[in-house]
């Protein structure tokens, strides 16, 4: 059967590997190529690349960074930052990337969702939505970098981006992000009520037991985590590794259920 | 010589690189003219099915393609879209395929499918062989592959079926007529699995 997804989440900064907590801080953690070329020899399940600063900046994305990773990455390989339209997804596309991921522009302007998916297939589309919890309990999207809050509801918006028809929706909590204290489950329960695609979460996992936990309710989902592949110890030593042998195979027998 | 066809559809680069470390010599081919010496075919493919058949067919290969695939019997490999587009239709699409195996693309049926997520089907799966071939040697089946699709191939005609997939249904993954192969997953990215099916193509 299916097996779920353990993801790591590479965040790029001025062209540097870097890690952040609660969107803030970024810790240079090293190359992004060294790093693929780490996760290659580790057979990793797939990887997401955020650029962090191509939206901020309005940038366009980094073309000859992305070709660079392609090239280099023998697992699947999912990009995001600074994707507005369908040329630029199908340039990315073109590079040898199977995914690109669009966060901001998805949310401002849905439409480019279809005109994207006309063109790359619908497959290959995933939205990442930032969101943070408010005071009420709620939860709301942001952009810009956890920055800028968008007013949306989130579970509405959900429903509208499963109507239109995508490949994979990433839930990053902002909250969780580079804390390494466990997801956010109750996010996560009440996003998964209301996809029928692909899910794949990201924000808190600091042990292989919140991986773990996670599949093991859930079955097939993409376990997604940025801090817990980059850094290894409790002073946070830069190291980038992947889930130990055992987990793994846990996790192939929990497909087997 | 490999020739890995450049028809805008995405991935041939990890193919190269592939190659490359495993020292089989292989090329880029973008206009039929450099077919020549070519003796073994990468017909790669990520995208929607009208886009990879309107690319082919405006890149001038594709008569030579059926020329050195039918008339020739010269090896050839086919990845996810790029086996897709080997079938006569697709639901995906309304364009004509290359019609190299009597099959059809079908898009998956949501509501055999159980369990969340439904589609598309992403992520690795494991592998039922149906008919020994030496392009499979050494694969770990239970290890599996890499998926990335909503559509399936479906042949009419089982001889043709290497291996089998299951995704709310048995699905043909893995397809062999004569000197065609057609692989739904993505081998380039399937790490050491993907890497000893493109050396047993090599070495066929």
């Amino acid at each position: 059967m299916l097996r779920s997804r353990v993801i790591p989440c590479l965040l790029v900064h001025n062209k540097g590997l870097v890690k952040t907590v609660k969107f803030k801080d970024p810790k240079y953690v090293g190359d992004p190529i060294n790093a693929v070329k780490i996760f290659n020899e580790k057979e990793v399940d797939e990887l997401i690349v955020l650029d962090i600063d191509s939206s901020v900046n309005g940038n366009e994305p980094n073309y000859q960074m992305i070709e660079h990773l392609a090239n280099e990455s023998r697992m699947p390989l999912c990009y995001g930052g600074g994707i507005k339209t369908a040329e630029q997804a199908q340039r990315i596309i073109k590079l040898g990337v199977e995914k690109i991921a669009i966060s901001s522009e998805a949310i401002l302007n849905p439409a480019i969702l279809i005109e994207i998916a006309d063109i790359i297939g619908r497959q290959s589309v995933v939205v990442v939505l930032d969101v943070k919890k408010s005071l009420f309990g709620s939860y709301d999207i942001y952009i810009n970098n956890g920055k800028k809050k968008i007013k949306k509801n989130l579970f509405e918006f959900i429903s509208e981006l499963e109507s239109i028809g995508i490949g994979e929706l990433v839930i990053n909590s902002i909250d969780n992000d580079g804390v390494m204290k466990g997801y956010d489950l109750s996010l996560i329960e009440k996003v998964r009520d209301r996809v029928n695609v692909p899910l794949t979460v990201l924000g808190g996992a600091g042990t292989s037991d919140d991986i773990l936990n996670l599949i093991e309710k859930y079955k097939i989902i993409g376990a997604s985590a940025g801090s817990l592949f980059v850094f290894k110890g409790i002073y946070k030593a830069v190291l980038i590794n992947y889930l130990p042998e055992l987990a793994l195979n846990k996790i192939r027998k929990i497909s087997k259920i | 010589m490999i020739g890995i066809i450049d028809y805008g559809s995405g991935n041939i680069q990890a193919i190269k690189n592939i190659y490359k470390k495993l020292k089989v010599e292989c090329k880029f081919v973008s206009q039929p003219e450099q077919l020549n010496g070519v003796n073994k075919i990468i017909l790669p493919g990520v995208g929607a099915f009208d886009e990879a058949m309107s690319q082919l067919n405006k890149s001038g290969m594709r008569e030579v393609l059926d020329l050195m695939v039918i008339d020739k019997q010269v090896p050839v490999l086919g990845v996810c879209v790029g086996m897709q587009i080997m079938a006569s239709s697709s639901d995906e699409g309304k364009l004509d395929g290359l019609g190299w195996f009597d099959a059809k693309v079908k898009l998956f049926d949501e509501n055999t499918i159980k369990h969340k997520p439904k589609l598309p089907h992403m992520g690795w799966n494991e592998i039922q062989v149906k008919s020994e071939h030496s392009i499979l040697n050494l694969i770990d089946k239970e290890k599996g592959f890499y998926f990335l699709h909503s559509f399936y191939f479906q042949c009419n005609d089982k001889n043709d079926v290497l291996a089998e997939a299951y995704y709310g249904d048995i699905f043909h993954c893995a397809i062999n007529k004569k000197n065609i192969f057609g692989f739904q997953f993505h081998p380039e990215k399937s790490h050491s699995n993907g890497i000893k099916l493109f050396k047993n193509f090599a070495e066929l």
